[in-house]
């Protein structure tokens, strides 16, 4: 059974389309990434998958139910660009407000949040303040939180976006570690075409305008990646394949634009 | 955990400095602001300067003289008791009806915000009779509110329990605009976080809504406070209550070009009074908010 099965999903806003007839499905335990240019609706189809926005069009299936169960179930946990931490709760709070919500009692809350911690090698920071720490370490908090409570799916939008590029190179190797760890399917939204590569077993490419699936190249890369990984030349072949597949989409794009406009 | 152990004293240390600071700059600003009354002074009266008005010991007394005249005796005779004890006394009195006045208004205030906040019709058909309340002169709504209020009390509240619905009047409406303004502040990845979570409605509010609003909800409690006090004193003015602050406001005034000591002496107690009520805002501030850095004011 696919985690994620979406078919002929499309979103309107208004005039425009913001995604157009997406078919996917995604199995246990892949780590799928979401690239294209901003505009192409990578973020949009992650929301529509966690029901934080309703398609105009389409069925959209998580963990064998509607997403909206899915959602009520709380089968996914989710990772913003920025952490959104709530900065009147100190970090172990934090990890601890979805357990909260669920109505965990609170022994077993703390025990949790402390593995937690530990999973994301915070340990010891759990009576810290979120603006005492830095933008990476804010980042794992809010991992820690998505998996607190042990979800199927883990959706994540452009989670490194904000990080530079040495932290985010750290945190991809963190994210595997975690996956490998907890088991759970993760959906990855980015625009880095190297990160793309490295993190995930599968890479859907997208374009804009109206926003659709271009297309998909399979990362067949071994397990578990290393930083070597990123020296291997099946690592450039594949980063050279998702960036020309970027490309054709954009041709594509241009080309329509082009026919559309008036001689 | 021994470094976090270890940083406490360090911190401790830091804390006292800045208090110690405070306390500083708190002085070097009263020196500065009694060295510009008698600077003033000094000039107006040397170069017999009539603009904007002429500088005298009627006009102006000297600060010292002002505070001085609290250690001697209210009456002009120089009998009964002294004025700092008859002023302290009546500043009590006040103090217990602005007291009850800012905490049915910052209740009310924050109930009104709070519903408002939560449905929008009411907030379009409802905000702006909020905001004509206050547009009503205050002096125009007290005596009102005595006619009005003091039949219905019990005994205990006569009087001074009007007062404090006087008071109440102008605490609420800051608070009202701000917990609206703060309970709507939350973020929106902040809400989406918690759509994901499956959450109801009350526990946004508990969890997230109201931990947003509280440095809003400071703020308007801070304006009210100073607001709370200026309404006791007004409501006291139209109510004929003689144990307040509005009274021997009244007293002296009429006694100004005889002695007018008296009434600076009482402006001197009536914002000290206001001073003191701000302050508890801001201490209770202190211990409830617990916000990033940026957020506290």
């Amino acid at each position: 059974m696919s985690v994620v099965a979406l078919e002929r999903v499309t979103k309107k806003f208004d005039q425009t389309t913001a995604l157009q007839d997406i078919d996917l499905s995604i199995e246990e335990r892949e780590f799928v990434s979401l690239i294209g240019p901003s505009g192409c609706g990578k973020s949009t189809l992650l929301r529509i998958v966690g029901d934080l926005i309703t398609p105009t069009d389409g069925t959209v299936v998580v963990n064998g139910k509607t997403a909206k169960q899915a959602r009520i179930d709380r089968d996914y946990g989710i990772v913003f660009q920025d952490a959104v931490l709530y900065d009147w709760r100190t970090v172990a709070k934090n990890v601890a407000l979805p357990l909260e919500i669920a109505g965990w009692p609170r022994q077993k809350r703390a025990e949790r949040v402390r593995a937690m911690l530990e999973l994301v090698e915070l340990t010891g920071f759990g009576e810290h303040r979120p603006w005492q720490l830095s933008g990476g370490m804010q980042q794992r908090v809010s991992i820690a939180r998505a998996l607190s409570f042990d979800p199927a799916l883990l959706l994540m939008d452009e989670p490194f976006g904000a990080l530079d590029e040495m932290t985010r190179e750290r945190m991809n190797m963190e994210l595997l570690r975690i996956w490998e760890a907890s088991g759970s399917t993760i959906v990855f939204v980015t625009h880095s075409i190297a990160e793309a590569v490295f993190v995930s077993s599968r890479v859907i490419v997208m374009s804009p305008r109206p926003g659709r699936i271009s297309d998909e190249i399979v990362i067949d890369l071994p397990q578990p990646r290393t930083a070597a990984t990123r020296e291997d030349p099946r690592f450039f072949e594949l980063v050279t394949r998702v960036r020309e597949a970027l490309h054709l989409g954009h041709e594509v794009d241009r080309a329509a634009a082009t026919e559309a406009t008036p001689a | 955990m021994s470094t976090l152990a270890g940083k406490r004293p360090r911190q401790a240390a830091v804390d006292a400095r800045r208090h110690i600071g405070q306390v500083v700059l708190f002085l070097v600003v009263l020196a500065v602001l009694w060295g510009l009354w008698e600077g003033y002074r000094a000039l107006w009266i040397h170069e017999h300067w009539t603009w904007p008005f002429t500088v005298d010991d009627t006009t102006m007394p000297h600060l010292h003289d002002i505070v001085a005249a609290l250690w001697g005796r209210a009456s002009p005779g120089g009998v009964g008791p002294r004025l700092g004890t008859v002023l302290f006394k009546s500043a009590l009195f006040t103090a217990k009806e602005a007291a009850v006045g800012f905490a049915l208004g910052a209740i009310g205030g924050f109930a009104l915000g709070a519903v408002l906040a939560h449905f929008k019709v009411l907030q379009r058909g409802v905000l702006p009779w909020v905001v004509a309340s206050q547009t009503v002169p205050i002096l125009v709504v007290a005596p009102m509110v005595v006619v009005w209020a003091n039949p219905k009390l019990p005994n205990g509240l006569k009087d001074w329990g009007a007062v404090a619905l006087i008071s109440a009047y102008l605490t609420f409406f800051p608070v009202t605009v701000n917990t609206l303004r703060g309970l709507n502040a939350a973020d929106r990845r902040g809400l989406e976080l918690m759509r994901s979570y499956a959450a109801g409605r009350w526990r946004v509010l508990w969890k997230l809504r109201l931990p947003t609003a509280l440095p809003y909800i400071f703020a308007a409690l801070k304006i009210s406070a100073t607001a709370s006090v200026v309404g006791a004193i007004i409501g006291e003015l139209p109510s004929s209550i003689s144990s307040g602050l509005g009274a021997q406001i009244i007293n002296f005034s009429q006694y100004y070009t005889t002695e007018p000591r008296g009434l600076w002496a009482t402006n001197l107690v009536a914002a000290a009074l206001g001073i003191s009520f701000f302050l508890v805002i801001v201490v209770a501030e202190k211990l409830i908010v617990r916000r990033a850095p940026e957020y506290l004011v």
